[in-house]
């Protein structure tokens, strides 16, 4: 037993030069920002306004900074797929082996849903949700910076892989037997499954966190059936967050039972069953894609609305059907597995199941498209990404319908068929409404808008590169392509993935004129102020703030009567009146207490990894005394004083009264 | 100085939802009586085999499900009364919802491909 | 601030209400909702233990390692362990402090007593061959059991933590809170304990 457990030289990969060089840039790049941040003596601002900050708009713009480099990631390994399998045709090996090939699909699906898309969307909820219910924060701030830290060590410890060891060659999925010691007996599987059990506690923490915080602290007169829409289908999520997640930690922890202590709960031997790992991994992971799709769905209807400038039609219908989709969500998860063989009736009731939750779906839809009928719609990135998003999910839905056909999803299971659909729905549906809330929202936060051009050359890139990226799938799955293949040696589907490789290639310039428009709006950023802090004419509260909204939030508690609470306070002009008095604001200090926590707990993880069981009982005996100082620290919170509000409250409204 | 005021009303807070929420002497007796006898009864049926064992299972389920009605009510206080406890106990409702379908449509999925594979 | 007068104390108020961080109901709540989230993962236990405890490999079955009696007793332990909490519940919101810590105690003895007992028994069958690993029904049974067990674990060392605070600071409110949250942890085990004692070793037994 030595010192490092498994770990030892050997771990690193140093014969596989694109990790090297990968590794290189990485380094590269770290060692220039940390000394941009050295020259410009910016190590203090880190750490006492965003890593120790528990003001959930910087905890926001943390988890998007996190999810954009993900993408980053995630889209890298995608790209590298596609060229791969546009060169290993008809019988060539193209450049990457399978054991690496393998690594690379597991790490997509898992970067892309875990660390992209869920930091994205709990970054825009973060940081609009208390905005939009007139909350000065949410319910525990501190939590809230834990739950930003134990999301980031997941991905810090994904990322480790490619330097130490090696990732999980399952597939995002890690379905036993194949993820049990004995097929996979490396340390990739146990990255995935460390990796996903720390972010999802971290999840699991910010949904609890945000439910008391809209069933707690909404402003005085604002019922349930007053909150904007974009905070409904939030709580929709996070209460499916909030019944799922646990059983994806109930699932991990079994996996890790099974890998670390010889248990029996998916093995092959002494009467384990493998399919009941399936059966919990998609009762988590079929809520898991509504949790996705969601708060999307609530910022296209805020998009749409606003730049409409009208209500919203079908609020109440739009809630309610959320709702019905996310009771339902829970109904359906066996059309991720009909194939394993299940009655005829399970098969029957799951499909139906299946067809009936595109009802409520396609309520949403007639409820934009009847928004905006008849309003004057201003054609803005969000909007493009919005109107892209409509057409292009529509698709995805109704390929969806085909697969919930058991009969029809056995052609179909497995085959890129499947890949094109929902790589249809999650990139048409939750990235696109991700990439419209980051336009939308982005003045507020930034507090100058994005440069329009770039912005809607990235949207056209987008949005041709997905079709020509994703069209082709679905006639390779008809052609018996089935996923996850390192190579093929069937001529015929050549030209489609040849196709899908350039649109890959499209895609990525969508990706770099995103980079690009941040570049050039920074630039411009005087041109592109936004003083009042209402660029969009908003109908909600976020919209009332200044932007970037001060730290406090609000001077004086929002009164509200209407779902357009900002609407109405501007149609009765009492939007940007001085109110007779302020009062002293109590508010909570940062702590570092969150970021030592969760790197005791990636130091446990890690350990557990490797087998270094010293440094693991050291990390999860310093996270716990950590939490137990926390608990007992008496000096946690202050008070804004009055003339300090009065100064920063003056100089907001005569600057929003100017260009009003 | 502002600290201890904002104890000083959160004192306050607490005292304001005593007496609605936190049971009595009396209530947590009648709860522990009743969860006594709701054990004894599924220990004593299964212990003495004397029943049939479709009426044994479904004393066991009915004696279960009472007890948790018991203890929700008598030791967690889950009520429709306050604003608190409707919360509360609606959450509890949702979460047994989720609970019975995830559970039980498991269970059904994997009986049945057990019949299907003969197991 | 040397001195509150009516009108800074107004305006705590106002803050206090509107926006103060962690008051003791959206603690609790908070918890409360926490619960419910641990409620589905012993559900995702049971769920596994229901369809896992047919399958002994060849090896020992329920029927053949329950022995009802220990359990009835480890039940009667719990049980009354949470009529104690409720005592030490009702003194603590009457801040009486010694009261409180006198009820503490007697619960922490009981809760000692129910893993005590716990631990005996899986000692008893490790030894006797029947470990997790060898079926996947004592996989099964001794995850959902000792997840129960680690929870009730958790919940001592929480309790003794919460003694040694309402040692040393009295019941404050927020030591109050905490005790609610504690309390609300305590008798949710007992409610899966319920679940537990029901579906395993009296179905089990059966």
């Amino acid at each position: 037993m030595s010192l490092f457990g498994k770990l030892s030289i050997e771990a690193i990969p140093y014969h596989e030069p694109i990790i090297m060089v990968t590794l290189a840039v990485v380094a590269i790049v770290g060692l220039i920002v940390a000394a941009m941040i050295t020259k410009y003596k910016k190590w203090g601002v880190l750490w006492h306004d965003w890593i120790t900050s528990i003001d959930h708009k910087r905890l926001g713009v943390m988890y998007i900074i996190l999810a954009l480099i993900m993408l980053l990631r995630g889209f890298a390994d995608a790209i590298m797929m596609r060229t791969q399998l546009a060169m290993a045709t008809s019988g060539a090996t193209g450049y990457l082996p399978p054991e690496h090939y393998d690594q690379i699909f597991t790490a997509h699906g898992v970067i892309m849903i875990i660390f992209m898309a869920m930091p994205f969307m709990i970054g825009l909820m973060n940081i609009i949700l208390p905005l939009q219910i007139g909350a000065r924060d949410v319910a525990f701030p501190f939590l809230n910076n834990l739950s930003f830290w134990l999301t980031a060590g997941g991905a810090i410890l994904i990322n480790l892989s490619l330097a130490f060891g090696e990732f999980a060659k399952t597939g995002w999925v890690a379905y036993p037997p194949l993820s049990e010691l004995s097929f996979s007996p490396g340390v990739g599987v146990d990255y995935y499954i460390w990796a996903l059990q720390i972010s999802g506690l971290g999840t699991l923490l910010t949904a609890v966190n945000f439910l008391v915080t809209v069933f707690k602290m909404r402003a005085p007169g604002m019922t349930l059936m007053k909150m904007p829409i974009f905070t409904w289908t939030c709580t929709w999520a996070n209460i499916l967050v909030a019944a799922s997640f646990p059983i994806l930690t109930a699932l991990l922890a079994m996996l890790t039972l099974d890998r670390y202590m010889d248990f029996h709960f998916f093995t092959n031997e002494a009467g384990g069953n493998a399919m009941m790992y399936i059966n919990l991994f998609w009762a988590w992971g079929h809520p898991e894609v509504y949790i996705l799709i969601l708060p999307a769905f609530g910022i296209f209807s805020e998009v749409i609305s606003t730049f409409t400038g009208k209500r919203l039609f079908g609020y109440k219908s739009m809630v309610y059907a959320s709702g019905a989709i996310s009771i339902l969500g829970f109904i359906v998860w066996l059309h991720h597995f009909f194939t394993m063989g299940s009655s005829a009736n399970v098969n029957a009731f799951f499909g139906v199941m299946t067809m009936v939750i595109a009802v409520p779906t396609g309520v949403k839809l007639f409820n934009w498209l009847f928004t905006m009928y008849r309003g004057r719609l201003r054609i803005t990135v969000p909007v493009l990404w919005t109107l892209g998003f409509m057409v292009t999910f529509t698709v995805g839905g109704m390929t969806g319908v085909l697969l919930a056909i058991p009969g029809a999803d056995y052609v179909l299971h497995n085959s890129l068929f499947l890949i094109a659909h929902f790589h249809n729905t999650i990139i048409g549906g939750a990235v696109f409404g991700y990439l419209a809330g980051f336009a939308y929202w982005f003045p507020k936060v930034m507090g100058y808008k994005l440069d329009e051009r770039w912005g809607k050359a990235s949207f056209w890139c987008w949005l041709v590169g997905f079709f020509v990226a994703f069209m082709p799938l679905y006639v390779l799955g008809f052609l018996g392509m089935t996923r996850r293949l390192n190579h093929t040696n069937t001529p015929e589907w050549n030209i489609w993935l040849y196709i899908a490789c350039i649109g890959a290639f499209i895609i990525m310039f969508g990706i770099v004129f995103q980079v690009v428009q941040l570049v050039v709006s920074y630039k411009n950023r005087e041109q592109l102020q936004d003083t009042t802090g209402d660029p969009w004419n908003g109908h909600t509260l976020e919209w009332s703030t200044d932007s970037p909204p001060q730290y406090y939030n609000f001077a004086t508690t929002p009164v509200v009567d209407d779902i357009d609470a900002w609407t109405e306070m501007k149609e009765q002009e009492q939007a940007y009146q001085k109110p007779a008095h302020y009062q002293p604001i109590h508010m909570p200090k940062n702590t570092p207490a969150g970021v030592l926590i969760s790197a005791s707990l990636t130091a446990f993880c890690f350990a557990m990894i490797w087998h270094i069981w010293w440094l693991a009982a050291v990390g999860l005996v310093s996270a716990i005394a950590v939490f137990i100082k926390r608990c007992y620290t008496r000096d946690v919170d202050y008070y804004v004083q009055v003339d300090e509000i009065e100064q920063i409250e003056s100089a907001h409204l005569s600057r929003a009264l100017q260009e009003g | 100085m502002s600290h201890s005021g904002s104890q000083a009303l959160a004192q306050t807070d607490v005292h304001k939802h005593e007496h609605d929420s936190h049971g009595s002497v009396k209530s947590y007796l009648i709860g522990f009586v009743l969860s006594v006898m709701l054990t004894a009864i599924p220990f004593a049926a299964v212990m003495s085999g004397s029943l049939s064992s479709s009426t044994t299972f479904w004393t066991l389920v009915t004696a279960a499900l009472v007890q948790i009605w018991v203890h929700l009510k008598y030791f967690l206080h889950l009520n429709f009364v306050t604003e608190e406890g409707k919360a509360s106990t609606l959450s509890f409702i949702f979460s047994a919802l989720i609970i019975v379908m995830v559970v039980g449509l498991s269970v059904w999925i994997i009986y049945e491909s057990n019949a299907m594979m003969m197991y | 601030m040397s001195a509150i007068t009516p009108a800074t104390l107004h305006a705590l108020e106002d803050a206090h209400e509107h926006a103060d961080h962690d008051t003791g109901s959206n603690t609790v709540f908070g918890f409360w909702l926490y619960l419910m989230t641990d409620c589905l993962l012993f559900a995702s236990f049971f769920a596994t233990y229901a369809v896992l405890y047919m399958n002994t490999a060849g090896g020992v079955s329920g029927k053949d390692i329950f022995e009802l009696g220990f359990v009835a007793v480890e039940t009667a332990a719990l049980l009354l362990s949470s009529i104690t909490f409720g005592f030490a519940m009702i003194a603590a919101n009457k801040q009486k402090k010694s009261q409180t810590l006198s009820w503490l105690a007697v619960t922490f003895a009981f809760g000692a007593v129910f893993i005590g007992m716990e631990v005996y028994e899986f000692h008893h069958l490790i030894v006797h061959g029947h470990g997790p690993q060898n079926s996947a029904f004592l996989t099964s049974f001794f995850s959902l059991v000792g997840l129960h067990g680690m929870h009730v674990t958790a919940g001592l060392i929480w309790m003794s933590v919460m003694m040694i605070e309402v040692t040393r600071r009295g019941l404050k409110p927020q030591t109050v809170t905490r005790l609610s949250c504690l309390s609300l942890f305590w008798h949710f085990l007992d409610i899966v304990w319920i679940c537990v004692f029901t579906v395993v070793y009296l179905m089990g037994a059966m």
